[in-house]
């Protein structure tokens, strides 16, 4: 079998710092706010490149999300940056009333999204927002899974109309997919086909959770893994049909159990298609400093985690 | 037109809509007539005077025209009344005004592409950020027009607008109007017995602000003032007209009160409230 692998650790920020930079230079109308987090969250390069059409909003996000509606109705594409927990929780009223009920062609990119932002604890790993942005109608939840493909996600949501929620995370980790793919939203990606177990992932996760099917793979197991970079509006056909094959499931996320993918897959599995789940997902608590590396194992996100919810959701459907 | 005709006009015009905001409010059982009769002026005077933009050439993105944003957006029968009466669209669908299926939301909603609005608005505090996002484009694309934006005075107390009233201040966006409704009331009472603003003309300037004060219930100093503010654009600094208004103006029962905020008269509150203000222009 061949395995894919990863070329080398690369930050998923950085990947969205390229994207804008490039999406910048290909659409005039593309405008970037910031909340005094410009080098953190990557958009220093926009910046440097585009000073007038750089706006330095302060710390102060929720001016900054009503001034980016403000640019998107003029006609402008505001991508608007901070933390992933600055810039949707904190801000979540703004949101629902100015971006996603007044169908504001607003991009809010969250940097630094969950627990991987390791040392500076909980009050900046955000593991809700996932849950909080898809209950917004008319929003796009994205989480993609590495650098190319924030890269390639930046890119995409530039040329989509509507407003998106682009989540992403601060750490070096590992660089699997393609350089230059072709990013369609809501659309999933197969990597790996399998009759046994369908692998649902998406962000931090999907790499372990190709480990973890190479170590399923190794029992004899043949474990589908499909990334789901989309989270809303979730690629319906792409799950139904794998599950259909396996009838059984493993999600797996960096994020909460409460509203995360595993709920969205859930929800749609038992209007259609009910069979044995489990989730890789976080409980009901807030996080803790450590390492990236660290933090997440503390938490169970992890491709060991996944090789044993496989086992167990394969158990279940005996 | 001459000053004095012109005056008369959007006087007649103002009270007609008064009559249209009681008459709302009261088919619907429900809405704020207390902030919409004391706005009326204003609004009547900005879209049928000040406003360089035709009701015809509405557009979204508001480029090449001047742009209003309503932050208080609870005070949608002074709006909806004010954009009808001006030509944005026909008055009789005012009689839809909050009911199933109308493009006469209770807050202002672009869901239903209601010529006129740019942003939804009801929850406070919000109305000057989106304004300077588009003051910003307007800048970008080199469109000398204006951003006008009227925002309550009690919604003063939420932070967010400090947030904007600072960017605008420092970063000198002055090409933009803010007018605040201050009436000193709020819900659950006077201004000053439930969070006071305490100096709010010497707090603007503070944040770098060229303000003006006036009258607006008054249509010849209202008018007057508008123009002063617009003579003020584009010095440097953002520009806030602090408009003394009374709640329910032009009904005696409506005004001195916070009562009547967000609450529809009965029949008999109803017959008295019409009662008292004359059919200039025939009601919808």
């Amino acid at each position: 079998m061949e395995k894919i692998q990863y070329t080398e650790l690369k930050e998923c920020r950085a990947g969205f710092g390229e994207g804008l930079l490039e999406a910048g230079k290909q659409n005039e109308d593309i405008v970037a706010l910031c909340a005094d987090l410009t080098a953190s969250v990557k958009m220093d390069a926009f910046a440097k490149a585009f000073p007038e059409r750089f706006f330095q909003i302060g710390i102060a996000e929720a001016n900054m999300i009503g001034m980016a509606a403000g640019f998107a109705l003029s006609g402008k594409i505001p991508f608007v940056g901070s933390f992933a927990n600055f810039c949707t929780t904190r801000v979540l009223d703004q949101i629902r009333m100015v971006v996603a009920y007044s169908n504001n062609n607003v991009k809010i990119c969250g940097s630094h999204a969950g627990v991987t932002t390791g040392e500076d604890g909980a009050t900046h790993q955000v593991m809700e927002d996932i849950g909080f942005i898809k209950g917004l109608p008319n929003m796009v939840v994205i989480n993609p899974c590495d650098f190319n493909q924030t890269k390639a996600a930046t890119l995409a949501i530039a040329n989509y109309k509507g407003p998106v929620y682009l989540r992403f995370g601060r750490p070096k980790m590992p660089n699997f997919t393609p350089e230059n793919q072709q990013f369609e939203i809501g659309k999933a990606v197969v990597l790996k086909e399998g009759k046994d177990i369908s692998i649902f992932a998406t962000g931090h996760l999907v790499y372990p959770a190709l480990e973890a099917a190479y170590m399923l793979h190794d029992k004899g197991i043949a474990a589908e893994v499909i990334n789901i970079h989309t989270i809303k509006p979730l690629d319906n056909k792409a799950v139904l049909d794998s599950v259909m094959k396996t009838k059984c499931v493993v999600t797996a996320e960096e994020h909460l159990l409460n509203g995360g993918l595993g709920d969205s897959v859930a929800q749609l599995l038992v209007r259609n298609y009910p069979v044995p789940q489990e989730y890789v997902a976080m409980e009901d608590r807030f996080g803790i400093s450590g390492k990236p590396e660290e933090v997440l194992s503390y938490f169970g996100l992890d491709k060991e985690h996944i090789f044993n919810a496989s086992l167990k959701a394969i158990q279940r459907k005996k | 037109m001459p000053n004095k005709e012109r005056i008369t006009r959007l006087e007649n015009q103002a009270t007609q809509s008064r009559r249209d905001i009681l008459r709302m409010v009261y088919a619907a059982q429900s809405g704020h007539p207390g902030g919409s009769l004391g706005c009326i002026d204003y609004m009547t005077a900005l879209f049928s005077n000040v406003m360089r933009r035709s009701p015809k050439d509405f557009r979204m993105d508001g480029k090449d025209q001047d742009m209003f944003f309503l932050s208080n957006g609870h005070i949608t029968p002074c709006l909806y009344s004010a954009l009808a009466r001006s030509g944005y669209f026909d008055i009789k669908e005012l009689a839809t005004f909050r009911k199933l299926d109308s493009r006469l939301q209770g807050h202002p909603s672009v869901h239903d592409h209601l010529p006129g609005i740019h942003v939804a608005s009801g929850s406070l505090g919000q109305g000057l950020s989106v304004a300077l996002g588009a003051a910003e484009a307007k800048k970008l694309n080199k469109d000398p027009y204006l951003v006008y934006v009227l925002a309550g005075d009690g919604e003063l107390q939420e932070g967010q607008n400090w947030e904007a009233i600072m960017y605008a201040g420092a970063k000198k966006v002055d090409n933009l109007i803010l007018t605040v409704d201050y009436n000193l009331k709020q819900i659950d009472g006077p201004i000053d017995k439930v969070l006071d603003l305490g100096d709010l003309a010497g707090k603007f300037r503070a944040f770098d602000w060229h303000v003006l004060e006036g009258n607006g219930n008054n249509m010849e100093e209202l008018l007057d003032v508008l123009s002063q503010a617009k003579a003020a654009c584009g010095k440097g600094k953002p520009v806030v007209f602090l408009m003394r208004t009374e709640m329910g103006y032009g009904v005696d029962f409506m005004m001195g009160t916070h009562k009547w905020h967000g609450t529809p008269p009965n029949e008999e509150q109803f017959n008295m409230a019409i009662a008292q203000i004359k059919e200039t222009l025939g009601d919808y």
